[in-house]
């Protein structure tokens, strides 16, 4: 019991991760039906950005607060990536809408390979690592709590929090949500369409920098090529959750990541992907709009 | 014939189209089209299937950029906009241009109130200061917020809607969908609102209503430009009628005049070209050639 427990909270861990990276790619699809396939590099960029970050405030100010010291990290790789996320829609994406629908997904696929080799490039192709930025750990029996794990729980439901408030309650999201359902009609009653998909490539960014953020400290270590696989694994918790539901992202999420954890504790690890990618093709079989995901009813 | 004199733009000129023309390839859909609207009236604009009237409610409401032509408005606070040149979503917020559609765009999944307030989307947006100051819960926004909701109720009970505020949108009858369309046209500020069919499949009754609720939003102050099938909807509340077929004007003037415009009648009798001439002939021998 105290070992399921244990592999329950490391599986959640690793699912709010993988959750904050699917929002950005369920917001996107959300609002302009393409799946940014630059996600998972932008979440790598985030994690490159807090490691500066970090390198530059325990260098310069050496024995600065740990909180401290994740708060900016957090800021910077934010902002940092938001920017970016904000001009590869400028310069890859909007110039191709109204365009066939494969052209901006050929050229997410060209943004993913230009981010992750310009990071190899720039920052070489080796793992940097960091050393652990926070170490107590709690005992309750046998289960053993980290508190980066808590942390990490911790910030995940705050921004997951604020993030429901701003797409339900404020007029940005009713402006994305009324974007989603009708482009034109919304620009016709003077939503600036162009600036509302903006801030929704910036907001799925800024999650993916907090879940890069959040990886680097668990992890304690950055690479070029971390973007993919955690990439592909949010994809699949949004489709698994239904693509273009927030929540739906969320449990996806956790879903994903409860099931790698608990399948390497009981099972062989060499095939926990095996077991994940089977549970996306089991529920697509039974429910192809995903968990939470609504049919798309054509009227005619 | 004095409705072709359309070059001085008297004051109360609120829309002036002038050589509108639009190319879909080979298919010249208006040719040479020019009309004007009077503030504080309700103009109709019909025409038979095909006509094109729908094409020149997507040049003035920006979904088409029109070949040829010039489209300007003009406010009452004397502010001009050429509305070809404006990007669409400044149609509305600068220029104060509203439309609805022939098949209805409801945001179906957002609730009938949220409709209405995201047709005040920019006022809502600068006072929560582009979201942030809302979140902190700046109390200029909360007032904004405040009036936006007033103004949306006011037009829910306008529209009969107030007891349906909070269901999605994609709920409504028919018949209330198309009231919900107009009440959040209206949500924007217009000072033109364009409205596509709204008679549409309502029945006699809900129709009525629509004719009492359109006259009350022009002597409101609102103008109004209208497409519309339903005679007895155009000739009951409309103060100006112009008549397109085949892309051009064939008449432009009061409804009493437009009814008894011989080419009216033909073209919505069908009859043939050399008819026509036949046909002019017959009215003008009953009025006794005194048409104006």
């Amino acid at each position: 019991m105290d070992y399921f427990i244990q592999q329950l909270v490391n599986g959640l861990t690793l699912g709010s991760i993988y959750g904050l990276i699917a929002i950005g790619y369920t917001m996107v699809y959300g609002i302009i039906g393409m799946i940014n396939f630059a996600h998972g590099d932008i979440f790598m960029l985030g994690g490159f950005a807090a490691l500066i970050v970090f390198l530059l405030l325990t260098t310069l100010f050496a024995g600065v607060p740990v909180a401290l010291a994740l708060l900016v990290m957090l800021i910077v790789a934010m902002l940092m990536t938001s920017l970016w996320n904000w001009a590869i829609e400028r310069v890859a994406y909007r110039p191709l809408r109204g365009s066939f629908r494969l052209a901006p997904l050929i050229t997410a696929i060209g943004m993913s390979i230009v981010l992750s080799n310009f990071i190899q490039v720039a920052q070489g192709p080796r793992n940097k690592p960091i050393p652990p930025m926070i170490t107590d750990v709690y005992h309750f029996g046998e289960v053993t709590i980290q508190l980066k794990q808590i942390v990490i729980i911790i910030v995940t439901a705050v921004l997951l929090t604020l993030f429901w408030y701003i797409v339900n309650k404020t007029p940005l999201g009713r402006a994305q949500r009324a974007t989603e359902q009708d482009r034109k009609m919304a620009a016709l009653l003077g939503v600036d369409v162009d600036r509302t998909i903006s801030i929704t490539f910036v907001m799925g960014a800024a999650l993916a920098a907090v879940a890069g953020t959040m990886y680097l400290m668990y992890y304690g270590v950055a690479a070029f090529n971390d973007g993919f696989i955690p990439g592909v694994k949010a994809f699949t918790a949004a489709v698994l959750g239904g693509i273009g539901s927030l929540p739906g992202a969320v449990l996806g999420g956790l879903l994903i990541g409860l099931i790698e954890s608990l399948w390497s504790a009981y099972f062989t690890i060499a095939y926990k992907d095996v077991a994940t990618f089977g549970l996306l093709a089991f529920v697509l079989i039974f429910k192809p709009t995903g968990i939470l995901g609504r049919p798309e009813v054509e009227k005619v | 014939m004095a409705s072709v004199d359309t070059s001085m733009t008297s004051k109360d000129t609120i829309l002036k189209v002038e050589h509108l023309s639009m190319r879909f390839g080979g298919l010249m859909a208006i040719n040479d089209f020019s009309f004007e609207a009077k503030r504080g009236e309700i103009t109709a604009l019909i025409g038979p299937n095909g006509a094109g009237k729908t094409t020149v409610f997507n040049c003035i409401t920006g979904f088409y950029k029109p070949t040829m032509g010039m489209i300007s408005l003009h406010q009452k606070s004397g502010k001009e906009y050429l509305l070809e040149r404006l990007p669409d979503f400044m149609i509305t917020r600068e220029a104060k241009v509203a439309r609805t559609f022939q098949n209805i765009r409801l945001f179906s999944g957002l609730t009938v109130l949220e409709n209405l307030l995201v047709a005040q989307h920019n006022k809502l947006m600068k006072a929560s200061g582009y979201t942030i100051l809302g979140l902190l819960g700046s109390p200029l926004y909360k007032r904004e917020a405040k009036k936006a909701i007033e103004t949306a109720a006011h037009w829910l009970e306008r529209a009969d809607l107030i007891d349906r505020a909070d269901d999605p949108a994609g709920d409504l009858p028919y018949g209330a969908q198309r009231r919900l369309e107009i009440a959040r046209a209206m949500c924007t500020g217009p000072e033109l609102l364009c409205l596509d069919e709204p008679a549409a499949g309502l029945n006699p009754k809900e129709s009525l209503a629509l004719n009492t609720l359109l006259r009350s939003i022009r002597d409101e102050g609102t103008s109004l430009l209208l497409i519309e099938h339903d005679m007895s909807v155009v000739m009951e509340i409309s103060d100006h009628v112009v008549v397109l077929e085949y892309g051009q004007k064939i008449s432009d003037g009061t409804p009493d005049h437009v009814k008894n415009d011989p080419k009216v009648i033909a073209a919505y009798l069908g009859v043939d070209d050399e008819e026509v001439t036949e046909v002019i002939a017959e009215v003008e021998s009953l009025d006794g050639g005194a048409k104006a």
